[in-house]
């Protein structure tokens, strides 16, 4: 099922879209013609395969949505251009920033190098998963605490890692920086050395770096929450 | 991209039929490196043949080694606790290679079939024989500072970029491939190719052939071995050169030593008259600074990778000294 609230936004943005450009193009092109083609494709249900597109059925953020893409669509794009779920920002597309970093059945993984097609049968969390309603997800709360973001625009992928990263730390994942494979980190001792390294696949154009590593620290018990975090927290009924 | 066909399929044996009936087919794993070169059209299959459904997936004991199944992620591999124990060096390149994301997706199968990361094969716009045969090397002429010291020819000195595949090397391991023809096994050292005259091919994987596992014999040496990687960037970068090494001693003189390197060549390249000549010797510097001479004798540096010759000595020299100590981090 396409989400009403998602469709429409992104059909209003398709529409101002093809204004934008029967305006631009009113000389050449007849003006009819271009927005009775803008109009007869927003009809057309999302979820019926047109030529090579196959029906896909995901599991995102708790809630099955099937639609029609091409196998080509990746991950990311599925989730910004057609579920109008765009809090995965694309910052380079090749699997080089970090800013598409998405959960797949619990692991942190980017979204531009997926195909969609792929992931049937598997849940997908995005940054928009990660609240609880209006209660923000601890990370998230941290983030906000420890100003670990300028311009934000890495940041859904940043948070997304940083939730990934605190349960591999629990399951007991090494790092290249982790010295004895017999005395793994544990959250509580978990170095700045070991949450960089642990970090280093999301690239911050912004430099925000020591504000991301201060929020890990919150998360991970390393530094006491603000009083506005520990209610966040409570609140979710969440702990590190 | 250019679109494609997909297929999902179900066993080995279907995977491997769908890949005999069509040439352009291609199969996907973890799309890692897959997906990337088709976003910039190296790679336009008519067909991709997703295999991550198969029954490649676990870690196996095999007599006294492990078995990987090929679709196994980088980081299950990395993480397993008897890799850890017996084969450090191999958990150590892993989780020097890429980030966390990727090597959550990254399969066994896949890393050993990336493709080499020289920018003018990456784009399009350059002379490049790997991806155009006979249209010439960019390369040669340009700047080829990650570019191959050993084993290059005049129509290709690109490196293979994998860290995963260095230990490997140096481990004999063995890759267990499957075609619709039947099974066969490819030791290590030999899965990879030199460039010759053919630098479109990297491997003497045939067409149509899937790898299954990879096989990790026994190595009791390898329990104090080492990974070394130097690069541009302190992580999440590929390496300019890296050193897979294992010392192992006996009466204070080395009984066993292993050495391979990456960022070198078109291949993972293993040095075992270097090895050779480890063995029996005192286990101190000026032995180790032989053995770093000895590998790079056969150097022919570029235009712009002349320091490499310099790194990779230092780091050869460094990679042993670690392992004699007992291991861990270099
Ligand atoms: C930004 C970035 C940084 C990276 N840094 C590093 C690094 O530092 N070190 C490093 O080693 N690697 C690095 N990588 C590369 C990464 O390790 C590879 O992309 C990955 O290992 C490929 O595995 P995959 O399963 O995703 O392969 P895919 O992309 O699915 O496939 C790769 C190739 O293998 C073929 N294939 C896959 N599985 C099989 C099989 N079982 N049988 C036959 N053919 C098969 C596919 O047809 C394809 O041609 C990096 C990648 C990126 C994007
Ligand atoms: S957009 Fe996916 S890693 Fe940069
Ligand atoms: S906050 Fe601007 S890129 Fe990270």
């Amino acid at each position: 099922m396409h989400p009403p609230e998602n469709g429409k936004n992104h059909r209003a943005r398709r529409n101002f879209l093809g204004q934008a450009l029967t305006a631009a193009g009113a000389a050449i092109a007849a003006p009819s013609l271009l927005s009775q083609a803008t109009s007869a494709q927003s009809e057309k249900p999302a979820s019926i395969p047109g030529q090579g597109e196959i029906s896909v059925t995901l599991s995102i953020n708790d809630k099955q949505e099937t639609l029609a893409i091409e196998p080509r669509v990746t991950l990311l794009d599925t989730l910004r251009e057609r579920l109008g779920l765009t809090g995965s920002k694309k910052g380079c597309d090749h699997g080089q920033c970090g800013a598409c970093t998405v959960l797949v059945d619990g692991q942190r993984v980017y979204s531009c190098l997926a195909l969609a097609v792929m992931q049937e049968g598997k849940q997908i969390v995005t940054v928009e998963g990660l609240a609880k309603g209006d209660v923000l997800h601890p990370v998230q709360a941290a983030f906000i605490e420890n100003d670990g973001f300028q311009c934000g625009y890495c940041t859904p992928g940043q948070i997304c890692a940083s939730v990934a990263l605190v349960d591999e730390v629990k399951r007991g994942c090494a790092s290249a920086v982790t010295e004895d494979f017999d005395n793994l980190p544990q959250l509580t001792n978990l170095s700045e050395a070991e949450i960089k390294e642990r970090l280093s696949g999301n690239l911050c154009r912004c430099s925000a770096y020591n504000g991301i590593v201060a929020a890990v620290q919150q998360v991970t018990g390393q530094a006491p929450p603000s009083p506005a975090a520990a209610m966040f927290m409570q609140e979710a009924g969440v702990s590190a | 991209m250019k679109n494609f066909s997909y297929v999902r399929a179900t066993s080995v044996k279907e995977a491997v039929q769908q890949a005999s009936t069509d040439n352009n087919a291609m199969f996907i794993a973890g799309g890692t490196n897959l997906v990337d070169r088709m976003k910039v059209f190296l790679d336009e299959p008519s067909q991709l043949i997703d295999i991550t459904r198969l029954e490649m997936t676990r870690i196996e004991p095999t007599g006294e080694g492990l078995r990987l199944g090929a679709l196994v992620s980088n980081t299950a591999v990395a993480d397993h606790p008897e890799v850890r124990r017996s084969y450090p060096m191999l958990t150590r390149a892993i989780l020097l290679g890429a980030s966390q994301q990727i090597r959550n997706v990254a399969t066994v199968g896949g890393n050993l079939l990336q493709r080499t990361r020289c920018p003018y094969y990456y784009d399009t716009a350059f002379a490049c024989n790997k991806r155009e045969l006979d249209t010439g090397c960019a390369a040669l002429t340009g700047i080829n500072r990650i570019h191959a010291l050993l084993g290059a020819s005049d129509q290709c000195v690109a490196v293979h970029p994998s860290d995963m595949c260095v230990p490997l090397a140096a481990l004999d391991a063995i890759v267990e491939v499957e075609s619709s023809k039947g099974k066969r096994q490819i030791p290590f050292t030999d899965f990879h190719r030199l460039p010759g005259d053919a630098p479109q091919r990297d491997t003497t994987l045939e067409p149509g052939e899937l790898i299954t596992a990879v096989i990790l014999p026994p190595a009791p040496f390898a329990k104090s071995s080492v990974y070394l990687k130097l690069r541009d960037r302190d992580s999440y970068a590929f390496a300019l050169v890296s050193v897979a090494a294992a010392v192992e001693l006996a009466d204070n003189r080395i009984k066993t030593a292993r050495l391979a390197m990456g960022g070198m060549a078109h291949k993972p390249w293993r040095f075992t008259e270097a090895e050779s000549f480890l063995v029996g010797k005192a286990a101190n510097t000026e032995t180790f600074q032989q053995a770093a001479e000895l590998a790079l004798q056969g150097a022919k540096p570029l235009e712009y990778n002349g320091f490499k010759v310099e790194l990779a000595k230092r780091a050869i020299r460094r990679a042993l000294t670690v392992s004699a100590k007992g291991g861990g981090i270099v």
